[in-house]
């Protein structure tokens, strides 16, 4: 009685009020029909993912058991594994061993580095230190790859500001010794293997300390009590509880790491020796040379090697705590 | 004979926060000692003081006649159950409660055997191979307690750990770890906000409140003879009365506690006691609570099902023994 005093009748919400027009009825029709709701939304990035991305990718699978006529130089569209036994000449497995040995250092490296960014930024920045945190971490992203890599090359080169820096530390027979060492050595930094690792680390370290920032922020920090509380010294709980919890961030970022190394052809261009990686390669061959089979080959190798990759991570037990 | 914890005018702060302020304690070796108070009133941050994940900013603590100050958690003979368990996700029930061990560098079979043996005595034997994800409350809780009591420690710290648990859990739980503990001799530290769970397990209970310590003593000290006005109201919602009420039966001008059940409730505006109206009455199943206000003073009585009560708003006269009435020692 007191209810009706309160709201009249005649603006008492009916249990049935009008629809409401189309859009009422639309939205009427996906409430009891979530699923074509959900089929709308993911139409297009399907047929985008279906056809445009995964759809090249397998006419580029296709294209690479077909082989080329070393005298006509036209393609020979008969199926054939004569170009995968071609990346197995010395100087082609050459260039694919260099650049898993590459991608995998890099890779080893990002980790290392981002670890303790990730850790200090999981667990102890707040507020305006984590703002910072993720500034100093995608601000270089915002800039371009080129200019970034055009100023390492200063940096490494052996007028830069490296060797000014090292020989005003009178250091420099530390760089000259490191120089002077075969594979890893060189002319100047900018021009050596050492020269490339530093560039490809630094650009592909914010796609490692990320996903590991996020694993970390996961982790309870009661856990890593809870280990110093039943003995464990803080290297233990190092091994046995942040770094199996970090692990599926970790082989994330590795992902990121590894795959974008094994597949760049810019950074070793500009900075390092004249030897080939995979990148490189396929850039030449589909280019000058014309061999579009061969460098569809290519291009296969790390799409195999990241699917051992991560099948390998999953036997290890990377996603066990996912 | 030493403390198993001893705590002198220690002090935690926290910037200008006083967490814990100039705390004296000391826990006899195998009791069940109950830390009890509002939630920011430095019970559990007492717990951390002996867990050894903080340090103390005065005074000094120390653990059977060993001094803490500085000895991180992992050098500790010192065990903790967490209020949400912190169970190790990513490694099994087992593996879980031989993590002590395993850090410490027991051998394989003999850890894994020890961890079969503590999972038995929380009654959750054959449980080994499952992941904490799999389990409900109840029995994360107890591995949580198999993974602390397997190291042996010398003391066993508690925090909150029923807090999670629905009510029936809750009561078999508090018997459990009632007997657990004297069936072990370990000494339990407990610290929790609820003041049954304290009075009904601990052999002596600490109140605490703005860091300090109000009264430490037996659950029946504490509940029949509060020292302060916070612990009166605070354990078991005793009413607290004025002085100058109190002076009227007393014949002393100080503060005094009045527990629920000792008030009498008797019909009619007339009589000898204190005359009061009805306010409220709620219904608890065992007894009845009622709310009653005389003359300004609000007073809760509590009485046992089944007694005819008066109506809402009903004059009542309250009637109780004088010896029932407790005098505080904070003064007027």
């Amino acid at each position: 009685m007191s209810l009706d005093a309160a709201m009249p009748r005649a603006t008492a919400p009916a249990i049935l009020p009008g629809s409401g027009g189309l859009r009422g009825a639309l939205s009427d029709l996906f409430w009891r029909r979530p699923q074509l709701l959900l089929l709308l939304m993911l139409l297009p990035p399907v047929l985008w993912l279906g056809i445009v991305y995964i759809g090249s990718l397998f006419a580029l699978l296709l294209q690479s058991f077909f082989s080329i006529d070393e005298f006509s130089g036209l393609i020979n569209r008969e199926f054939t594994l004569k170009t995968y036994g071609d990346l197995f000449q010395a100087a082609n497995l050459d260039i694919i061993l260099r650049t898993v040995t590459m991608a995998a250092l890099v890779t080893l490296a990002s980790a290392i580095i981002a670890f303790p960014i990730a850790y200090y930024a999981a667990r102890y920045a707040r507020g305006r230190w984590k703002a910072l945190f993720y500034l100093g971490v995608m601000l270089p992203l915002w800039s371009s790859y080129l200019v970034k890599i055009y100023a390492w090359k200063l940096i490494l080169a052996k007028e830069g500001i490296l060797t000014w820096l090292l020989a005003k530390l009178h250091l420099l027979w530390l760089l000259d010794g490191w120089l002077s060492l075969p594979v890893v050595g060189g002319n100047s930094l900018s021009v050596s293997f050492t020269g490339t690792f530093i560039v490809f680390v630094y650009v592909w370290l914010p796609f490692m300390i990320l996903p590991v920032q996020a694993a970390l922020e996961r982790v309870p920090g009661n856990l890593v009590e809870a280990s110093s509380d039943l003995g464990a010294s803080p290297g233990q709980t190092f091994r046995n509880v942040l770094f199996p919890l970090a692990l599926p961030g970790i082989v994330a970022g590795s992902i990121f790491t590894f795959s974008l190394t094994l597949g760049d052809y810019i950074i070793p261009q500009i900075i390092g020796t004249s030897r080939l990686f995979i990148g490189q390669a396929v850039y030449s061959q589909q280019g000058t040379a014309g061999n579009i089979p061969l460098a569809a080959a290519f291009t296969v190798v790390p799409i195999v090697i990241m699917g051992f990759y991560l099948w390998g991570a999953k036997r290890m037990g990377a996603f066990d705590a996912l | 004979m030493t403390s198993a914890v001893s705590f002198q005018k220690v002090s935690r702060h926290f910037g200008s926060v006083r967490a814990v302020d100039a705390v004296d304690l000391d826990i006899v070796p195998g009791e069940f000692f109950a830390m009890l108070g509002p939630s920011g009133s430095g019970k559990t941050t007492c717990l951390r003081l002996i867990a050894g994940f903080e340090q103390p900013t005065a005074g000094s603590i120390s653990i059977f006649g060993e001094r803490a100050e500085g000895v991180p958690p992992y050098r500790r003979n010192v065990n903790t159950v967490f209020q949400d368990y912190a169970l190790f996700p990513h490694l099994n029930v087992l593996d879980n409660v031989a993590y002590g061990l395993m850090v410490k560098g027991v051998g394989k079979p003999e850890r894994q055997k020890a961890a079969e043996e503590a999972l038995s005595l929380v009654r959750l034997p054959g449980y080994g191979a499952r992941r904490p994800g799999q389990l409900s409350g109840g029995q994360r809780q107890r591995v949580a307690l198999a993974r602390a009591l397997v190291n042996q420690p010398k003391v066993l710290l508690l925090d909150e750990p029923l807090g999670a648990l629905d009510l029936k859990l809750r009561e078999n739980m508090q018997e459990e770890l009632k007997s657990l503990q004297k069936a072990l001799g370990i000494t339990f530290v407990f610290v929790t906000h609820d003041q049954g769970e304290a009075l009904s397990m601990a052999d002596r209970v600490a109140v605490f409140n703005d860091g300090r310590i109000m009264q430490i003593g037996t659950p029946e000290d504490i509940y029949q003879r509060p020292k302060t006005r916070f612990v009166a109201d605070f354990v078991g919602s005793s009413n607290v009365l004025p002085p100058d009420f109190v002076q009227r039966y007393s014949g002393q001008q100080r503060w005094g506690s009045l527990r629920p059940e000792s008030i009498r409730v008797g019909r009619g505006a007339k009589g000898d006691g204190v005359a009061a109206r009805l306010v409220s009455t709620n219904y608890l199943g065992a007894t009845t609570r009622l709310a009653l206000d005389a003359d300004g003073l609000r007073l809760h009585a509590i009485v046992p099902a089944g007694t005819a009560v008066p109506e809402e708003g009903e004059a009542v006269v309250l009637t109780f023994n004088r010896e029932h009435l407790h005098l505080m020692d904070e003064p007027a």
